[in-house]
């Protein structure tokens, strides 16, 4: 068999049990959409009226604005779920038996990658669809706009993955893994998710600009709204393509280190 | 010759100051079991996890070869030829066993209707078919490492290692587990096994090897082990102090055990040198409370071999 034949094969079956894992003990994932949806909720029946008025408009406006952030902060909130099942696996005897096997060595972490992007996915959805309930409608978005804020969200899920990967791997337990993970569902609070930049103080603004999820939210709104996008396609993109390469990069190679 | 399923040669491995294997030899042969014998700590461990590919052998070590290939150049030829099951429980308990056995199957890129069969037939012979639909960490100590064991089996290994495996199970599964590495090897397949159990090396084991702080201090088969130490002794035991000291008196070549009140006579055990104490016992007119022979088996090799080296540390 092939090498790369052999790696598939290897990863799909890596993958089946990932999502068998997801299907039997669903908690872990579904407790982590608690937070993006409170926060919707909180944000828009809370503080939305005076949220929307700082933005010249009302609630409603201000469900338009929150949503896409919200959408990729679900994805920061399900790939520590990852990071945890990746710390949980490793101390697993499992893992132990699959290195001596002679199956290919990347299939483990692809399987968890794989694994995590899909319910990233669903995760999105769902929490599009609690979105759309209480009222985000999408203004003049085409066919070919859906697909780009479809590949952007999964290309983001992809990034944040194996970064969180690499995060599991370096965590001793669950509990490290969770704590490590962490900056990952903070970050969008820091961003344009919530408040535009332009009304954050002056020194806090370049920071909240180009951390990674500013651009991808302020495309994403692009997207959906139609609202400018401008050099944030390529920043979001850029990011996401780096943070893929680099957790790819420093996951792999924790994993190929000798075990404890 | 016999062709080696296993050859370290001067296999080391530190961890930093701490040296845990210091120039180990092992040589398996086809077909055999090899028993890896020493007291927690002594390095078994890593030495499993060195031949079985999970840790780099250290810079220092020598060649070694597993089913044939080069460990360090080919790693992945001696994984297919090979079958572990670690000390702690290599199960997934999130699946059921059938779906761990799946797993495995799958992994060996066996068709769907081959693993099927496999899997149906390792279920029977392991004894796990009413619980194959269950979760994994629902199972018992015994029933994991029967599940364990039937997980490795699934790509028909020619080499199987073995850490301790009868480590933490009751004796009916520890007897169990017996017969199943007396089927494995009955099938052909190599065994490594680590334990530190002497009887269950004597029961299973072509060649010992006793393994302690990182050095093989013995080496042979059980009997060729046992011969390294003197025979056994008869033991006697008082629970009079006056009885006791009158036997002692009678008995001027026992060594004493004052504290407990007993004593050990070196002795074969045979009918003559048993009748031979019993007749000075007599004659000084005592009555030892308990009589026990005691025939060499490795545990006194192994004490032996043990308190020698510790003798010579200090």
């Amino acid at each position: 068999m092939s090498t790369l034949s052999l790696a598939v094969r290897d990863s799909s079956t890596m993958l089946r049990r990932n999502l068998l894992h997801a299907r039997r003990y669903p908690s872990l994932t579904l407790n982590l959409l608690l937070t993006p949806i409170m926060l919707l909720l909180l944000f828009v029946y809370i503080f939305g009226d005076t949220l929307g008025a700082g933005l010249g408009g009302g609630r409603a406006e201000y469900i338009a604005y929150l949503v896409p952030g919200l959408l990729l902060m679900t994805i920061g909130s399900t790939v520590i779920g990852t990071a945890v099942s990746v710390s949980t696996d490793m101390t697993e005897g499992i893992i132990a038996r699959f290195r001596t096997m002679a199956i290919h060595r990347g299939s483990v972490l692809v399987g968890h990658v794989i694994g995590s992007v899909l319910q990233s996915v669903a995760s999105v959805v769902l929490v599009g669809a609690v979105g759309v309930a209480i009222g985000f409608r999408s203004t003049d978005a085409t066919v070919l706009d859906w697909l780009a804020a479809f590949g952007l969200l999964v290309l983001f899920a992809l990034a944040l993955t194996w970064i969180a990967v690499g995060m599991g791997l370096i965590s001793p337990s669950a509990e490290a893994a969770s704590n490590n993970a962490m900056p990952l569902i903070l970050l969008p609070l820091l961003s344009s998710a919530f408040v535009p930049v332009d009304k954050m103080p002056g020194w806090f603004q370049p920071i909240a600009e180009y951390q990674p999820f500013t651009p991808a939210i302020e495309t994403l709104r692009g997207l959906l709204l139609g609202t400018e996008i401008g050099h944030n396609g390529w920043l979001a993109v850029a990011w996401c393509v780096g943070l893929a390469i680099l957790g790819y990069f420093w996951a792999t190679a924790k994993f190929n280190n000798d075990p404890k | 010759m016999t062709n080696l399923a296993i050859a370290a040669e001067g296999l080391r491995k530190s961890y930093g100051e701490k040296v845990v294997l210091d120039g180990v030899d092992i040589a398996v042969p086809e077909g055999t079991v090899f028993a890896l014998l020493g007291p927690n700590g002594a390095g078994k461990t890593t030495a499993v996890k060195i031949l079985s590919t999970l840790l780099s052998a250290g810079p220092a070590s020598g060649g070694i070869r597993v089913g044939g290939h080069d460990l360090a150049a080919d790693p992945q030829a001696v994984r297919a030829a090979i079958g572990v099951t670690g000390q702690f429980s290599a199960v997934d308990g999130l699946i059921t066993g059938e779906e761990n056995m799946r797993l495995m199957a799958d992994l060996h890129h066996l068709s769907h209707g081959e693993g099927q069969r496999i899997i149906a037939e390792l279920l029977e012979r392991f004894d796990l078919v009413e619980a194959a639909a269950k979760p994994a960490s629902t199972y018992s100590g015994g029933m994991k490492r029967r599940l364990d064991i039937a997980m490795t089996l699934v790509g028909s290994p020619r080499i199987i290692f073995l850490d301790e495996p009868t480590t933490g199970l009751d004796p009916r599964s520890r007897h169990n587990m017996w017969q199943i590495i007396r089927e494995l090897v009955a099938g052909g397949v190599t065994v490594f096994l680590t334990t530190q159990y002497l009887e269950e090396a004597d029961e299973l084991a072509d060649r010992i090897a006793v393994l302690n702080d990182g050095k093989i201090v013995a080496e042979g088969t059980a009997a060729e082990l046992k011969r390294l130490i003197p025979g056994g002794h008869v033991r006697l035991r008082f629970t009079d102090p006056a009885g006791y000291q009158s036997a002692a008196a009678a008995l001027p070549d026992a060594a004493r055990d004052d504290e407990s009140l007993s004593l050990q006579i070196l002795s074969d055990g045979s009918q003559r040198e048993l009748r031979a104490v019993l007749d000075l016992l007599d004659s000084a007119g005592v009555e030892a409370d308990e009589l026990t022979v005691h025939t060499p088996d490795l545990d006194d090799v192994f004490f032996a071999l043990t308190a020698k080296i510790e003798e010579t540390v200090r």
